[in-house]
């Protein structure tokens, strides 16, 4: 038997919309995995930090306000300072196309555009965690 | 009449037996169920015995009569349609200032101010806080100096104003004021509306700053200054629209903002304000989503139950205290990033809805909005929309044409007594705050927005273009983008201010607010003050926060 996957769903930045990534934490959690929400307002570094303490395989980035051009690569880059390279970052919300490039280019695994079903994202992420139970 | 009746449920029996021995056999219903959005159970046909015990005169009345039912005004567009009002603002003030003249050149007949999440948090451009989302969401306001060229060339007293803004509302009021005063138009010549509505913020948009008792002083402190200074203005729109973007059901929707309603009412009250003063000033602001009739019926229930609330409860006697007069938007979370000229269509349903329902205002969402801000031809057919339902249908020419609707009247019904239930229960818990502290509003909506991302992933709820009638598709074109160096710009321009004004005037304003804030008097006024020198958002709102404290969600999902 596999271990659950542990993700933690954040809002960075300061955007309100949080129904996708409340929705998508049901989801994630209903399939069987241990999912951590942070809750509104998060910065970069309070996600990074809460990720560590938490001992997450993913996080899963919402955003809707388009500070996701800002806001992902940042905390890409606070992952690398603190010499984490396998922790799976994917990113969600209305994302245009043509951001999603530079978003992978900075190490961003995924990204799930509006009108994503939610079976989509966990069979991602069971793929690349290796893992193949879980999901309900 | 009775005698009538009988005849007629005997004939409705007759037809339901038949309908079940011999129709439905052969040709067999799509569903087994047919539900509203709410979940109200739609039957297959409806008759004057859904309706029997519709008083017209006490549950309907006449237009612009008690209990507005059927509309807050006697003859509705006949006289005049509903104020076009697109929801607009991005990057600079320089760059919405051309927004907003492109479109009161093209018709439209009121301004709504979108900002970006900075100002409606109440940070500067420069907090650290900020960057990234400067002029993202909308207009980027630090000071006065950047409301004077948002409404640059733009008469005060010749145009109607909407501003989307909660936990700063008095301060982006006060600098509106301070503009007016600057182009020679006084207070009581400026209308328009400040959303300040701070119960759906800790609900479902997530804009707050303050702890929810200071946020309801600063509310009631606007409440009572609109009403000695600002007659033309409505100091609160109390919104349900954020909600049902956050998923609600239509009946959530409209009973979790009456349910803040009574909670403002009841603060105003509270802090010695005469009900029939504040209450004509009220607004209200619903979402049109897509279940067409639905949506009519939760508009047309909204009035009747706020009237009466208003005259029972609150024993309100100015007819203007019992109008329940609102602002609507399509609903954004139904449009698709996937066909998204389809968007068009679902657009012009929902304002239908919102027209036949009786809105004083709307906004009509443009096509590309799941991708991007609205670009200016997305936002040009949006409101054509809206010109096309009020000048080429002729739904405009009889009031509530669809009230005497069997089905109408009957889902009209349903929602307010489903509605009321939910009412009931808020104040059961001790109201809408005490019930927003303990996550009650907010768990029902998540409940049913993973219901409704279910019904979707299983097909049961039709998504065009989502999941059927999908189409291989290429990247859409010619999207809007802020571009990222007005986001520097704006922080030099914050910078220069900063340097060019006059300090002590600014740390005086300060002191003086802090005084007020500590105290108990109305902060409109010293708010005023420190705008008028140039004091920034940021450290108005920072005083605030010294004094009150930041209010912290409970992460519940």
């Amino acid at each position: 038997m596999t271990n659950p996957v542990r993700i933690l769903v954040a809002k960075p930045g300061l955007d309100g919309h949080d129904r996708g990534a409340k929705v998508i934490a049901q989801g994630f959690r209903n399939a069987g995995m241990e999912v951590i929400y942070t809750g509104l307002r998060q910065t970069p570094e309070q996600i990074v930090q809460t990720a560590i303490q938490e001992d997450v395989q993913v996080i899963a980035l919402s955003c809707l306000s388009g500070a996701h051009s800002y806001l992902f690569p940042k905390v890409m880059e606070l992952l690398k300072n603190e010499g984490i390279d396998d922790i799976i970052v994917l990113g969600g919300g209305v994302i245009p196309e043509e951001d999603i490039k530079d978003l992978k280019d900075a190490g961003i695994r995924e990204v799930f555009t509006s009108g994503t079903p939610i079976k989509a994202m966990l069979d991602f992420i069971n793929e690349n965690t290796g893992t193949t139970g879980g999901v309900s | 009449m009775e005698q009538k009746n009988r005849e007629l449920a005997a004939a409705k029996e007759q037809w339901e037996e038949n309908l079940k021995e011999k129709v439905l056999p052969r040709f067999p219903e799509r569903k087994e169920r047919f539900l509203t959005h709410s979940e109200i159970p739609v039957e297959t046909v409806y008759t004057p015995l859904d309706i029997e015990s519709t008083d017209y005169l006490e549950d309907l009345g006449m237009p612009g009569e008690y209990p507005y039912t059927r509309g807050v005004q006697p003859t509705m567009y006949r006289g005049r349609t509903w104020t076009m009002r697109q929801y607009a603002g991005f990057g600079t003030a320089e760059e919405t200032n051309r927004r907003f003249k492109y479109l009161l050149d093209r018709g439209q007949m009121g301004l709504s101010v979108a900002f970006d999440l900075p100002t409606q948090i109440g940070y500067d451009s420069d907090h650290p806080l900020a960057f990234g989302e400067v002029g993202k969401v909308g207009v980027a306001i630090d000071s006065l100096r950047d409301m004077e060229t948002l409404f640059e060339g733009i008469p005060l007293d010749k145009v109607s104003t909407s501003m989307t803004i909660n936990s700063p509302a008095a301060v982006l009021l006060a600098m509106y004021i301070a503009v007016g005063e600057k182009q020679g138009v006084s207070p009581e010549q400026l209308s328009g509306t400040i959303q300040n509505d701070i119960l759906k913020e800790y609900i479902a948009r997530g804009t707050y700053i303050y702890p929810p008792e200071p946020s309801m002083r600063l509310i009631t402190d606007t409440f009572e200054y609109c009403s000695t200074n600002l007659p033309n203005w409505n100091s609160i729109s109390i919104s349900g629209y954020h909600i049902r973007e956050a998923g609600s059901t239509a009946v959530q929707e409209m009973a979790f903002t009456i349910a803040n309603g009574i909670a403002y009412v009841e603060a105003a009250i509270k802090a010695g304000l005469n009900i029939d003063e504040f209450a004509p000033r009220l607004s209200f602001f619903f979402n049109a989503h897509l279940n067409f009739f639905e949506e009519v019926a939760k508009f047309r229930a909204a009035r009747r139950i706020w009237a009466r609330i208003m005259k029972e409860r609150f024993g309100a006697k100015n007819p203007k205290s019992l109008m329940l007069r609102f602002h609507t938007q399509t609903a954004g979370c139904t449009l698709t990033a996937q066909q998204p000229d389809v968007n068009i269509i679902r657009v012009a349903y929902q304002a239908l809805s919102a027209v036949l329902g009786g809105t004083q205002s709307l906004h009509t969402n443009s096509r590309d909005e799941a991708l991007a801000l609205p670009s200016e031809d997305s936002v040009l057919i949006a409101l054509r929309t809206q010109q096309v339902v009020a000048y080429e249908t002729g739904v405009t020419d009889t009031v509530d044409p669809l009230g005497g609707s069997y089905f109408i009247e009957d889902l009209t019904n349903r929602v307010e007594k489903a509605a009321m239930e939910y009412i009931n229960r808020i104040e059961a818990m001790g109201g809408a705050v005490r019930a927003i502290e303990e996550g009650f509003q907010q768990m029902e909506i998540q409940d049913s927005a993973y219901k409704y991302q279910l019904e979707i992933e299983s097909g049961e709820r039709v998504v065009i273009g989502v999941n059927k009638f999908q189409i291989e598709e290429k990247p859409p074109q010619n999207l809007l983008r802020v571009d990222p160096v007005l986001e520097e710009n704006q922080r030099q321009k914050l910078n220069q201010l900063k340097q060019e004004r006059d300090h002590q005037a600014v740390s005086g304003s300060l002191a003086r607010l802090k005084e007020a804030a500590r105290g108990s008097g109305n902060m409109v006024p010293p708010i005023l003050d420190a705008v008028r020198v140039y004091a920034t958002l940021g450290e108005i709102c920072d005083v605030l926060r010294d004094v009150f404290g930041e209010y912290q969600q409970k992460a519940i999902f």
